[in-house]
């Protein structure tokens, strides 16, 4: 499917058995799964233990480690970067600054996120990417081709390996489904019996067989929108643009949506780059995310990192959107004020969610807890929870329970005395 | 009974000037459709923030377009006579009418173009160009398709209008049911020629419409 970046994969730990990863797909599977929700920098190595590769721990002597191959980390390779983007609007006799400054990197095969709210300049971002827009300055580079430069047929040939789905779907409504799918490949000068093959093709791939001859508005937004990507997917691109596609879905539709895209990047290992301004989506499809306000990035990095210990100050808001209700904060407020124990914050990731913390908390510990709140929040390559306690009783007693927490592994945060 | 209301009507004349009238129509028609969708294109294609957004152009064509749909079409095809001659030859017969029923629909018919592909949601437009399109592929393939029940209602009301125009031109020697009204009709005094020329030009006018309603129908899967 894709081009380039096969690398014959092989890490070997000094003490596990030797592995080889010959299979391009399965080093793209692995990353996938398992590196990138761990790792937040293409810096360090990996090992390979118990059939899973993992981010080696810091401090790990790397020369321990026989024949560390770093050909994996190149075998993630950048498929976009921005380098000092700056994108100026004149409206009216203002200059409004949609893009500012923005550097970063979009890797291979990723499901990358943009999340901010309208205004934030991240449709202009997005535009930037397919020479919709032309950036002020800065560089913008897709699969090693500098965008900025291109012009004419470049830039049109370039578009046709970018593609891109939108909010309001843009299906030509004169046309049938299998038409509007049609249509790039027309573009794209493919004859006629090849098309037909590919939108047949395409039709199942995004299931909408039976409704070939059906006219947009003869669909839901769901379907329309399943038209729009199965448009988007008729070049082969490598890069898929999502333009909030989900926004004027609802939330059932929506998921089915964030699946189907979901599947096209494993089984097509193409990038997506979507825009939203909704956490649910970020959480639910992409590996990293990037929080976009005022035209700049304020944050950016895996998407559990971000959820589990947001910096900026929007991130906060998006990550409550999902995951806080104002009824419990409430609860709260009213529980901090009592004197009687400790509120503490507890957040689980990954397996520690799985486990029974709490129940063994009580059966160590002579203390009451009282369960304020709680919630799990499934990411994508992982979960992440978190649970609000009162706990009650002999204060020492209290800390020592904290501190049987800190040691396994779970984040606590005290939050009442102070 | 016709005979007994129409006694002055010469039926073969009346065929024969319907006919003229029809061919009027129908080739000016043709070449307004033409010609208006070209102006009409190049409005919208030079406006701000546009495929080809160009000040100047577009002030030029606005401006010719604003013109020639202001003159009034009896003094239009006055002014019109010395390129009427240097084309068609002629002065007199349904050929001679047609510069100026041109000249003077398609302009009006080029607004009428202009508002219909200000219609088309600008995210096709954008999904088009996402895709790698080409501006003439883009005009083509998206434009004017999206645009098509809008330029058809368009052209039905502009074809309507052309009858019109012909009765006009008929009065000053362009031969059809405008000439057959006025000087059987009118100036002979015979009253019963003037009212079948009239039903007939309503016949037509009622089958135009009728035509574009359906076409229009047909087009749109809105």
């Amino acid at each position: 499917m894709k081009p380039g970046n096969r690398h014959n994969c092989e890490m070997v730990p000094s003490h596990s058995k030797r592995t080889a990863l010959t299979d391009e797909r399965t080093v793209t599977y692995i990353i996938h799964k398992y590196v990138q929700p761990f790792c937040s920098s293409a810096e360090g190595f990996f090992i390979f233990k118990s059939g899973r590769c993992r981010l080696a721990p810091t401090g790990t002597d790397a020369s321990s480690y026989r024949n560390i191959n770093t050909d994996l980390l190149k075998a993630v390779q950048k498929m976009i970067q921005l380098t000092n983007v700056h994108k100026r609007f004149q409206l009216n006799q203002t200059d409004i600054v949609a893009v500012d400054d923005v550097t970063l990197s979009i890797r291979e095969g990723e499901i990358f996120g943009v999340i901010g709210y309208s205004g934030a300049g991240k449709s202009t971002l997005i535009r930037l990417l397919n020479g919709l827009e032309q950036p002020t300055s800065g560089s913008i580079v897709i699969n090693d081709l500098e965008m900025t430069t291109l012009k004419g047929a470049g830039l049109r040939n370039a578009r046709q390996k970018i593609s891109m789905i939108f909010q309001h779907f843009n299906l030509l409504w004169s046309r049938t489904v299998e038409d509007n799918i049609s249509f790039p490949l027309e573009i794209a000068g493919v004859k006629k019996a090849e098309r037909e093959r590919k939108v047949k093709e395409l039709i199942d791939l995004v299931g909408l067989t039976g409704r070939e001859k059906a006219y947009p508005s003869q669909l839901s937004g769901g379907q329309k929108q399943r038209v729009g990507i199965a448009r988007a997917l008729a070049n082969d691109p490598e890069v898929l643009l999502c333009d909030e596609a989900t926004s004027a879905l609802d939330p059932e539709t929506t998921n089915a949506i964030l699946d189907l895209l979901t599947e096209i990047n494993e089984r097509l290992g193409l990038t997506i780059v979507l825009i939203t301004h909704e956490m649910h989506v970020i959480r639910k499809i992409c590996h990293r995310v990037a929080v976009m306000e005022a035209g700049k990035v304020v944050e950016i990095g895996n998407v559990l990192d971000v959820f589990q210990s947001p910096q900026a100050e929007i991130t906060k808001r998006f990550i409550s959107q999902v995951s806080e209700n104002t009824d419990a904060d409430k609860a709260i407020k009213h529980l901090q004020e009592d004197t009687n124990g400790k509120l503490v914050k507890l957040t689980f990731i990954g397996e520690r969610t799985e486990q029974p913390v709490l129940a063994e908390l009580i059966r160590k510990f002579e203390i009451d807890v009282n369960i304020v709140q709680g919630n799990i929040s499934t990411l994508r390559d992982g979960a992440y929870g978190t649970l609000m306690l009162q706990l009650i009783g002999n204060p020492a007693i209290i800390d020592e329970a904290i501190l049987y927490l800190h040691a396994n592994e779970v984040k606590t945060e005290v939050l009442t005395n102070d | 009974m016709i005979e007994q209301w129409f006694p002055n009507v010469n039926w073969d004349k009346m065929w024969e000037a319907t006919g003229e009238t029809l061919y009027m129509t129908a080739f000016s028609t043709v070449l307004t459709f033409i010609f208006g969708i070209a102006l009409g294109l190049l409005l919208f294609l030079t406006s701000r923030g546009q495929l080809w957004s160009n000040k100047f152009t577009n002030v030029i064509t606005a401006a010719f377009v604003n013109i020639f749909r202001s003159i009034p079409f009896i003094i239009l095809i006055i002014l019109l006579f010395p390129v009427t001659k240097m084309l068609i030859g002629t002065l007199r017969g349904p050929n001679a009418a047609l510069p100026a029923l041109i000249i003077g629909a398609a302009p009006f018919y080029a607004r009428m173009v202009l508002i219909a592909l200000q219609e088309i949601d600008r995210g096709v437009i954008e999904a088009a160009r996402s895709m790698g399109a080409k501006t003439s592929t883009i005009i083509f393939k998206v434009l004017l398709p999206e645009s098509m029940p809008a330029l058809v209602s368009g052209i039905t009301v502009t074809s309507i209008a052309l009858v019109g125009y012909t009765a006009m031109a008929g009065a000053i020697g362009a031969g059809g049911l405008g000439t057959l009204a006025y000087l059987e009709g009118f100036q002979r005094s015979r009253e019963d020629v003037t009212i079948m020329a009239t039903i007939l030009v309503l016949v037509i006018v009622f089958i135009i419409q009728f035509i574009g309603d359906l076409i229009v129908k047909r087009l749109d899967k809105r």
